[in-house]
């Protein structure tokens, strides 16, 4: 490895590396604005020069690689002279609107013309304007802010894969744009937010909304899919403003999706602050003591065999449990967390994950998917995905309904009997699995959702046994949840236990009293008109609508709670701001509730309910731990992998913008969807 | 010319673009010179088919942005890369021009040779007020050009694709008035030079030389 000196100081660096990375590995900040580590290096910003010994003009960095017994130097005159020229031009045609830019306070430009900046203009020419673009609901442009980083068409075209901005113009002429006033057709389109190092691009809902440094920044967990992205949620007073990604590299890297980052409107609109009870067949406004004894007087008359509890998506694994004890204290085992149906086989937990991980997804090197559309089911992880693809030498191929997924994908046809002929050798993709040394699978929900879900699980897992995907060091077999709550759930045991019943029993009067933890997407209609229905959610949608009685609970940004990812991944987000009006954290409301049935849960404090949480499984004292894992038993899940029938697959997620009750009560969300629309005849032609 | 373009949705851009047989038969040949994988290449020269063949069609020789859709769909490319391409080429016309497009070199050479005249010869035949303007009868545009690359010849004026060199106004005024006829003059030097020797014809090498013996030779 060449050795640099660094102002001074000897590092090893990497072969390869540019001078940048290894001042950053010294310890030496260097200024830039279109270098990102996760995007190409364009070289064009010209902030980030240093003087290289030998060299009669300071280079840029970012594009120089170093080479052995290279000296640099990081300060010196040179360097400064350098950096306040490139300043100096890059500030020519940037307008002095900082008091009035939503970026003020968190701007790379502000920050480098407080180091680097001259405190006054010796430009006398007129500035030039450029018009605004139109990138959809989302993002805001104030394009005569733009440096021309082309950070963001990097982005577009590399990460996001959807080739849509660019550079139009030359010279002075030169603008960002996509040319065409239409809404970026990307899931992944806000990170360009984070990404622009000025005002250029900025949030459209967030705007004029706080300054940066009033926020209250809270670290969290994103619930809205089941990558468990990790968060920071940006709150003042009683409301959140803005959530943005956190670094997680095993994880979301520092990408977040659209939903995840913008539904947070959602969480102000529909909320159901206090308790409802209805009387009479109309709901009127309660106190908490009237609807406990409400539904009190209710199940207390009852058989616990004619109760039943179904566990929503959203829901963390804190209250699950409490709904859980609370049920086992009535004496039902009628629970159930899988609201579409989706036939899991709990016995063993690399059954329902994702076990290659979503990190080893780089180290993969064929991929079969069955059911799932990642993009809209986590675009995060299909980002990675992409990623990998773009490494090259990364067969996809998929059975399930085209899409667009941003990475060439053979699609084998939309039938699950594409899988049976792979499993009967007689499909060509087989031999590409067994010929690669680490093929993966990945199963998405539109695939065990279904009739013959269990053969499903069955036939993917004896095809990824008999394609090599299981091994003692590799673990290939892969199922992609579209639910936050979803794995918790599982690993909670909130199934029907003995005698139980499912879902599907509960509903048409199966049961005379439902309790619904934040459960909106199965059929609501179908619960039978004699079943007393309780809701404990935090939004008046579906479930709420067919209620009883109604606890009003905490939204994910308002609660302690703990959630299990796709992969598996034991993560605790936190609470940010206090749940509205009456509403209160779903454990708090459970135990308060088994206190009126005379039986009370046993823990008062968050504490003691994670220490239960661990007794019931100890991987909930793990947080975020996620080795990677291998595959020693090669036995298979129940199921018939022979019951596969003809019906062609369909995503469970059909609205990327609209899963659940908070973006469904989001305005902004509701704005994508209609943009998204509008977009649609141009896609089809 | 650059600042007018805006979004390829103004009013004067037509809803649909379809290359005819003669510009299909020139991108057989065109395509044939890439690799399968690589067409992209060939944007530059199928941008330059579209704007002839709209030059053909309509009488102005323009690129709409349907068009550039079209070229992208052929050469499998995304949209914004082939409108990055005609954005950043002047030579490309993102607008409807006159018939005639007038294209006047005012680069230093051609300015100190009197350029300056030959765009107020155009100004005053084609009857317009400045550059970017296109006459009343559709027949001019007048534009503003960076070096055309005939600076022996200044000053310089390009008619849509063929230069005319030696200019001065009644020259100008004369092949303006031509043009108008629908008599165009061949391209080149209008005071009868040949190619880019000097006036009154070549002072070197006027005498023919036998070339020295080949190496070698016996």
């Amino acid at each position: 490895m060449p050795k640099v000196t660094i102002d001074g100081t000897v590092v090893e660096v990497p072969a390869g590396s540019s001078v940048l990375q290894a001042c950053e590995l010294a310890g030496k900040e260097i200024p830039r604005f279109c270098y990102h580590d996760r995007l190409s290096v364009a070289g064009n910003c010209r902030m980030c020069l240093v003087e290289v010994e030998k060299n009669p003009k300071p280079v840029a960095s970012c594009a120089f690689p170093v080479a052995d017994g290279m000296v640099v130097w990081t300060d010196s005159p040179m360097v400064r002279r350098g950096r306040r020229g490139a300043l100096e031009f890059l500030l020519i045609n940037h307008p002095l609107d900082c008091p009035i830019c939503d970026q003020g306070g968190e701007c790379d430009l502000q920050d480098e013309s407080m180091a680097y900046g001259l405190d006054r203009s010796r430009f006398r020419e007129q500035k030039r304007a450029v018009r605004d673009k139109y990138f959809g609901p989302l993002i805001k442009t104030v394009m005569t802010r733009c440096i021309h980083c082309t950070r963001c068409i990097r982005f577009a075209q590399e990460i996001a894969g959807v080739p849509e901005l660019g550079a139009t113009g030359r010279g002075e002429n030169m603008e960002v744009t996509n040319y065409i006033e239409r809404m970026l057709t990307s899931e992944l389109s806000g990170n360009i937010i984070d990404l622009c190092p000025v005002g250029a691009l900025t949030s459209k809902p967030y705007a004029f909304v706080a300054r940066s440094w009033e926020l209250v920044k809270t670290d969290s967990i994103d619930v809205l899919d089941a990558v468990g992205c990790n968060i920071r949620i940006d709150s003042r007073g009683p409301e959140v403003l803005r959530i943005v990604p956190r670094l997680h590299e095993d994880v979301n890297e520092e990408w977040l999706g659209d939903k995840s980052r913008f539904a947070l409107d959602g969480l102000r609109r529909r909320r159901l602050d206090r308790p409802w009870v209805k009387r009479g067949g109309k709901l009127e406004e309660a106190s908490w003591q009237e609807a406990f004894t409400a539904i009190a007087d209710r199940l207390g008359r009852l058989n616990g065999a004619r109760i039943g509890a179904v566990a929503g998506d959203l829901a963390d694994a804190e209250s699950m449990l409490a709904l859980k004890h609370l049920m086992q204290q009535l004496g039902s085992n009628n629970l159930d967390c899988r609201q579409l149906g989706e036939k899991f086989d709990a016995s063993r937990r690399d059954f329902y994950l994702f076990n290659t991980t979503i990190a080893g997804i780089e180290d993969a090197d064929a991929l079969l998917l069955i059911g799932t559309n990642p993009r809209r089911e986590a675009p995060v992880l299909n980002a990675r995905i992409r990623k990998r693809w773009l490494a090259g030498n990364f067969p996809v191929a998929a059975i399930g309904e085209p899409a667009e997924l941003t990475y060439a994908v053979e699609w084998l046809g939309n039938s699950p009997q594409v899988l049976a002929q792979l499993l009967a050798e007689a499909h060509p993709f087989l031999k590409r699995l067994q010929a690669a040394e680490r093929p993966m699978l990945i199963l998405g929900q539109g695939a065990l959702a279904r009739a013959d879900g269990a053969a499903m699980l069955a036939a993917a897992w004896e095809l990824a046994r008999k394609a090599g995907l299981l091994r003692p060091e590799w673990h290939g077999f892969n199922v992609l949840h579209a639910a936050a709550a979803r794995v918790g759930a599982l690993d909670l045991g909130f199934l029907p236990g003995e005698g139980g019943k499912s879902l599907d029993a509960m509903l048409d009067d199966g049961v005379d009293a439902l309790w619904l933890l934040g459960a909106d997407e199965f059929p609501i209609e179908r619960i039978g008109p004699r079943t007393f229905v309780i809701y404990q959610g935090h939004h008046g949608d579906r479930g709420a609508s067919r209620a009883d009685v109604i606890l009003p609970g905490a939204a994910y940004t308002e609660k302690h709670g703990t959630y299990v990812n796709t992969e598996g991944r034991v993560q605790r987000g936190a609470l940010a701001v206090y749940p509205p009006g009456d509403a209160r954290e779903d454990w708090k409301i459970l135990r308060a509730f088994s206190a009126v049935m005379g039986k009370p849960l046993p823990y008062d404090d968050l504490e003691s309910l994670r220490a239960k949480l661990e007794a019931e499984n100890p991987i909930f004292g793990r947080i975020d731990e996620c080795p990677r894992r291998g595959c020693a038993d090669l036995s298979g899940p129940k199921g018939d992998a022979q019951a596969l029938t003809d019906a062609p697959f369909v995503s469970p997620i059909s609205d990327y913008y609209r899963t659940d009750p908070i973006s469904r009560a989001s305005p902004t969300m509701a704005l994508c969807q209609e943009a998204l629309r509008a977009n649609m005849p141009i896609a089809a032609e | 010319m650059n600042e007018d373009v805006r979004t390829g949705f103004e009013a004067f851009q037509p809803e649909t673009f379809a290359f005819d047989e003669q510009s299909e038969a020139e991108i057989e040949k065109i395509l044939r010179k890439y690799p399968p994988g690589r067409q992209a290449s060939a944007v530059l020269p199928l941008l330059y088919l579209v704007q002839n063949q709209m030059a053909r069609q309509t009488g102005s020789g323009w690129v709409p942005r349907a068009a550039m859709d079209v070229v992208a769909k052929r050469l499998e490319m995304p949209p914004i890369r082939v409108y990055e391409v005609a954005t950043f080429y002047t030579m490309f016309q993102l607008r409807p021009v006159g018939r005639f497009h007038l294209q006047v070199c005012t680069t230093t050479p051609c300015w100190l040779r009197g350029s300056d005249k030959v765009v107020a010869a155009c100004k005053q035949e084609a009857g317009i007020r400045g550059f970017g303007e296109t006459s009343a009868d559709g027949l001019f545009t007048l534009s503003e050009v960076e070096c055309l690359g005939a600076c022996v010849n200044a000053p310089v004026l390009q008619i849509n694709n063929d230069l005319y060199e030696d200019l001065d106004a009644e020259r100008t005024i004369a092949l303006l008035q031509a043009f108008r006829r629908g008599e165009p003059p061949p391209p080149g030097s209008t005071i009868g030079r040949i190619g880019s020797a000097p006036e009154g014809g070549p002072m070197t090498l006027i005498s023919e030389i036998e070339p020295p013996p080949a190496p070698g030779a016996e």
